[in-house]
């Protein structure tokens, strides 16, 4: 919402020592954030009124003119100018040689600093200075008035030749505020609202627009045109006011600057009127022809299924039964709170116009608005909620400017149909309750003042304050109301810095303990952690090769995607994670290790309105030069070992899951649980990734993890005794997995086997064909007491004749 | 016999004193002070003087013996000392030459950023609290008293999976889930995924990571608002951080505010950072509104609360100086390896 300080100043006062960094500030702190605070006219410098004398052809460009212009020294200045426009006689800007202007030049980008001006040539002939239009002068294309947006900007007559630009159009040093309005204070859309807002931050007095007209006479509008409202569901009050007499021109400068400064383009004097008046009470005002409005009645009804109207804009429209539309005796001449008619609008030569001053509801105006596709000025005002005591005001004020202006002669009288007034509602404020949700310890009369600031009401019965908004404040309803009231005029920086005084202590959840020890052991074996999007495409599991039928595919689909590459909520996180090693490769990184842990997501299958079920996962990857199949097993085994995950920890072989390699994929158990899939990616997913190196990836069920460790750490005393270690190295079948060797140890071991550890497999020569040796080192220890070595030959030979009945192993010679 | 004694001293001392090594002063022991050695073979042959003889004798080449064995042994200590020197010599490094590589795995700057502020938070008693980033709507607006026609809702603004069910568009939803599960006193914080209909571009992502939190107790103040964010700033940006609580409105909280912190980058000067204000926009808060209490059931009169939430990117932008969201989601090893 754009305000010029000045046009503020027209309702309120300020002190004159307030500058506009300080104004700013407490605007801010007392609830009006602000956006951005520019500072207009002061990056001129020798731009001054000239007069065009004499225009003549350039003799070698037909485009260009080559004028004579008076700029109130003794020489004319000689011009080139390139604009269509110019004409001898006129008023224009003159940049003089060695001035500044704040740009940018037509047609070119805009440079910080703006742009110097320097006399030259154009085509032979020599310009000392330039005549500018109002881009170039730094307004805005889409605020440039017509009359001006073809070329240089033309001043009014009556200024005086050789005053710099300025000063002669009153613009040095405005600043324009954009404040950010938020969506609870409508009220705060028009010049009024925040005039309101800074007579409560600064304590001063709001004068509201002159509203009343002098010389209104002749008939009653009555006699013009009678209103009837049918549906007064969507409006609540419709004031009409007629101006005859009326004589379509330019506004003056003053109202056309203000408009400019507001970002709003000038048209003509009515238009202009009624966007004036919009701004400052940010009331929509729409003016129809009245020679148009048949049978001289206004019909506020809604329109009939299949309706056409075509709008202002010269679109025809079909309507729907919900719409709202306003009609004569015969036709629909508005398309209520959003535009108006062709069949109706004000042109040239209207004479009489109807002012319309009324009020639709908001949900209404928005549906009409989001079906048509049309969204205006007016409609977006209505969208947010305007107050219906503003109708009637507002049009008077149209009336008044129409005097103002000389732009017709008001009609006495109005016709203001308005069902169901506006009530204003009272709140109970306790100044206990504000002082206890404070922290504070304001006095009631502090608060009192504080609400009369606000333009509120308040009677005072003991601790509650019995406060009446103005009607325009459609916002405050309740006690927390009044609260934020009380707290923003007072001052949030005034309010005491406490700490609650309670003394609970905080709870960290299993599963988030679990995945920061995951995290940091994963970090501590030197991978690095990764985020990718929770929505991905359903094409993902097509390149990760997974089963036609199975539950990855049950996805979670958006309605509204961004695109089809996020449009259903991923199932998996290994394609993320495929993603993200294939982008590091791309980018020449030539080792990498990460980890992402993540939600993952399954469509409740019987119920489409359940939430999904939401899954924790953990994904591990890597590729690099000493990076194999084991690098991933061995950083497996010490996260499971590190998450308490040890009893009946298994990998089983797994040929049929296709994101990985049939001969190196394992699933990761522990007892009777899944709790991860790991293996070397398989050659034709790593292929649709652009994987060139051999990449490697696991993928957990975390919650899995989390059911299964056991956080509790038991400390086993350090052994007193030695231990009688054994190596021993065994000749085996090539296709006896070593685990099952290490087992069938284990389990023979008994107690004193403390420990066993594969230290070596050996393929080649003394070693027959199809057979390999596989080399461990096993660790006997008695805790109580020293092993002699009967005891433990005993057991030793106990394990080499297991092995060599259940596998054929024959124990070779180290 | 007198003069061989003083000979065969004289010839140790040169002897000893040319000795070069620790070897060279090995053999010099043997020599003389050996078995066969020459002062040993003196001492022995002593038993066949005279008793007058011996005691003038044996006194002198006892003296000699002593004096080489004095010499040898100091000259030992000597080689010894010069050896080692020899072998430190010998084993100098060119310290410049690069380290071992040891690399260990960096947690993602979100994750890191989320972790630093739940601990501030921890430590001042809240609770880590989840919920779904798959929401019903009722726990994504209706609950947190948004209007039903807000924007927000729109379909150009949330995802929807369903009319009842959108990605979460802030964490706010599990405000709702724990005033509906839990009595007060109530303290939780809840950090993680939103979602919103932003096309990505350097300050805009579909999706993000918020932290949320609330506490609901008797006797919760706005000053106890002011005093918990204000403390989390100071722990998190730095104990000379500066804030600033300025009004504002969510349909969630009232009174509302947004807490700036001072500028970081220009202290307050206005820069491009905090665009020309000195200040930075670091997170919305406020009261809770009755409304989203009563959600929960709880006596409003009795109990009052605060909640606030923050956007991690962005406070890790602004503390990283980190000018593109888009590097959080390409996952480069060289981005993430940055944040140890």
């Amino acid at each position: 919402m754009l305000v010029p300080v000045e046009w503020l100043k027209d309702y309120v006062e300020l002190d004159e020592g307030t500058d506009i960094d300080g104004f700013c500030e407490k605007m801010i702190m007392s609830g009006s954030n602000i956006e951005t605070c520019q500072v207009i006219g002061e990056d001129y410098d020798k731009v001054l009124v000239g007069k065009v004398v004499k225009r003549e052809r350039h003799p070698d460009a037909d485009k260009l003119s080559v004028c004579k212009v008076d700029v109130g020294e003794e020489e004319l200045l000689q011009i080139v100018c390139g604009a269509p426009n110019v004409e001898e006689g006129m008023l224009v800007p003159v940049a003089l040689h060695g001035g500044r202007i704040p740009g940018p030049f037509h047609g070119q980008p805009k440079h910080e600093g703006g742009e110097k001006i320097k006399k030259s040539k154009l085509r032979g002939i020599e310009s000392q200075g330039m005549i500018c239009s109002c881009g170039e002068l730094g307004f805005d294309d889409k605020v440039v008035p017509v009359a001006h947006r073809e070329g240089i900007w033309i001043l009014p007559d009556d200024l005086e030749i050789g005053t710099p630009i300025e000063e002669a159009m009153g613009i040095k040093g405005n600043a324009i505020v954009d404040f950010e309005i938020t969506p609870n204070r409508p009220d705060c859309l028009s010049m009024v609202g925040m005039a309101r807002e800074a007579a409560a931050t600064f304590d001063t007095v709001l004068t509201y627009p002159d509203t009343d007209c002098e010389n209104a006479a002749g008939k009653d509008a009555g006699d013009y045109i009678s209103v009837e409202i049918k549906d007064p569901d969507v409006c609540k009050r419709y004031t009409a006011r007629i101006v005859e007499d009326v004589v379509i021109k330019q506004s003056p400068w003053w109202m056309q600057k203000r408009l400019m400064e507001a970002g709003m383009r000038p048209i003509n004097n009515i238009v202009d009127i009624t966007n004036f008046v919009m701004l400052e009470y940010g009331q929509p005002i729409h003016a129809f022809d009245i020679r148009q409005i048949e049978d001289s009645r206004i019909v506020v009804e809604r329109a009939q299924d299949g309706e056409k109207f075509t709008t202002l804009d010269g679109t025809e429209r079909t309507l729907t039964g919900d719409m709202l539309l306003i009609k004569d005796g015969k036709k629909g001449v508005a398309i209520a709170g959003v535009m108006g008619g062709m069949n109706s609008e004000i042109e040239e030569d209207t004479t009489t116009i109807l002012v319309e001053s009324a009020n639709f509801s908001g949900p209404s105006v928005r549906k009409t608005s989001k079906a048509l596709g049309l969204r205006t000025e007016a409609s977006s005002r209505f969208e947010k909620g305007i107050d219906p005591e503003l109708c009637k005001a507002a049009a008077d004020r149209v009336c008044r400017l129409c005097e103002i202006l000389g732009a017709g002669k008001v009609v006495k009288g109005e016709v203001d149909v308005y069902p169901e007034p506006v009530r204003p509602v009272t709140i109970d404020a306790r100044v206990s309750r504000i002082n206890g949700v404070l922290g504070t310890e304001i006095s009631g009369d502090e608060m009192e003042k504080i609400f009369h600031r606000l333009e509120m009401d308040v009677v005072r019965e003991g601790d509650v304050l019995k406060v009446t908004p103005p009607t325009v404040r459609m916002d405050m309803r309740i006690e927390e109301d009044c609260i934020e009231e009380v707290a923003r005029i007072y001052g949030y920086d005034r309010l005491p810095t406490t700490l609650p005084k309670d003394s609970s202590r905080a709870a960290m959840s299993k599963i988030e303990a679990c995945r920061r020890k995951a995290r940091n052991v994963l970090c501590a074996m030197g991978a690095n952690e990764i985020e990718t999007y929770s929505f991905v495409s359903p094409l993902d599991v097509d390149k990760v090769r997974i089963d036609e039928d199975a539950w990855e595919r049950a996805f979670v689909k958006l309605i509204n995607p961004l695109g089809e590459e996020n449009s259903v909520m991923r199932t998996l996180l290994m394609p993320g994670m495929l993603e993200t090693l294939a982008r590091n490769q791309a980018r020449n990184i030539d080792e990498a290790m990460a980890f992402e842990i993540g939600s993952t997501f399954m469509r409740d299958l019987t119920d489409d309105e359940a939430l999904p079920e939401e899954s924790t996962g953990l994904s591990i990857g890597m590729y690099g030069k000493d990076i194999d199949f084991f690098t991933l097993k061995g950083m497996i085994e010490e996260l499971l070992d590190n998450m308490g995950v040890r009893k009946d920890v298994g990998f089983i072989p797994e040929e049929g899951y296709g994101t990985y390699h049939p001969g190196r994929c394992a699933r990761v158990v522990a007892g009777d649980r899944e709790i991860a899939i790991m293996g070397e990616i398989h050659p034709d997913v790593a292929e649709t990734y652009g994987l060139n190196a051999k990449c490697y990836g696991a993928e957990f069920f975390f919650d899995a993890l989390v059911d299964m460790g056991e956080e509790q750490i038991a400390y086993k005393p350090l052994p007193k005794y030695p231990a009688m270690p054994r190596d021993i190295a065994l000749v085996v079948d090539d296709d006896i997995p070593v685990g099952r060797l290490r087992d069938i140890i284990l389990k023979n071991g008994g107690k004193i086997l403390e420990n066993v550890e594969l230290f070596d497999i050996y393929r080649g020569e003394q070693v027959p064909e199809g057979k390999k040796s596989v080399a461990f080192a096993l660790r006997y220890r008695d805790p109580e007491k020293t092993l002699t070595d009967e005891e433990t030959s005993a057991v030793h030979q106990k394990v080499l004749d297991s092995l060599e009945k259940e596998t054929g192993a024959i124990l070779r010679d180290i | 016999m007198e003069a061989k004694i003083k000979a065969i001293l004289e010839e140790a001392k040169e002897k000893i004193e040319r000795a070069s090594s620790l070897t060279d002063a090995e053999e010099l022991r043997v020599a003389f002070l050996g078995k066969k050695g020459k002062i040993t073979s003196i001492l022995k042959s002593m038993g066949s003087l005279s008793p007058e003889e011996r005691k003038i004798l044996g006194k002198a080449a006892n003296q000699a013996r002593n004096e080489v064995e004095e010499l040898i042994g100091s000259k030992i200590e000597e080689m010894k000392e010069l050896k080692k020197k020899m072998t430190l010599a010998a084993e100098k490094v060119d310290v410049t030459e690069p380290g071992k590589k040891f690399k260990i795995g960096v947690k993602h700057p979100i994750e890191r950023t989320i972790e630093e502020i739940s601990d501030i938070f921890q430590s001042m008693g809240y609770s880590i609290a989840e919920g779904p980033q798959v929401e019903s709507v009722f726990n994504a607006f209706d609950a947190l008293n948004s209007p039903e026609d807000h924007p927000s809702r729109d379909k150009t603004d949330t995802f929807y999976i369903t009319e009842n069910m959108v990605l979460r568009p802030h964490t706010s939803s599990v405000q709702i889930r724990t005033l509906l599960a839990q009595e007060p006193p109530i303290k939780v914080i809840s950090p993680g995924r939103c979602f919103r209909c932003d096309t990505p571009d350097a300050t805009h992502s579909p999706m993000f990571h918020q932290i949320e939190g609330i506490i609901v107790d008797q006797g919760i103040t706005m000053a106890d608002l002011k005093g918990t964010l204000d403390s989390m700033a100071k722990e998190y940006f730095g104990s000379d951080t500066r804030t600033k609580f300025r009004p504002h409105h969510f349909p969630f909280t009232e009174p509302s505010a947004e807490m700036d912190v001072l500028c970081f980058k220009c202290g307050g000067k206005g820069c491009r950072i905090c665009k020309g204000s000195g200040w930075i926009e670091i997170l919305g808060c406020g009261m809770v509104h009755p409304k989203v209490l009563e959600v929960g059931d709880i006596d409003t009169e009795k109990y009052t609360g605060f909640a606030f939430g923050m956007g991690i990117e962005r406070v890790a932008m602004l503390k990283y100086g980190i000018d593109d969201i888009r590097l959080f989601y390409e996952n480069d090893m060289r981005f993430i390896q940055q944040f140890k």
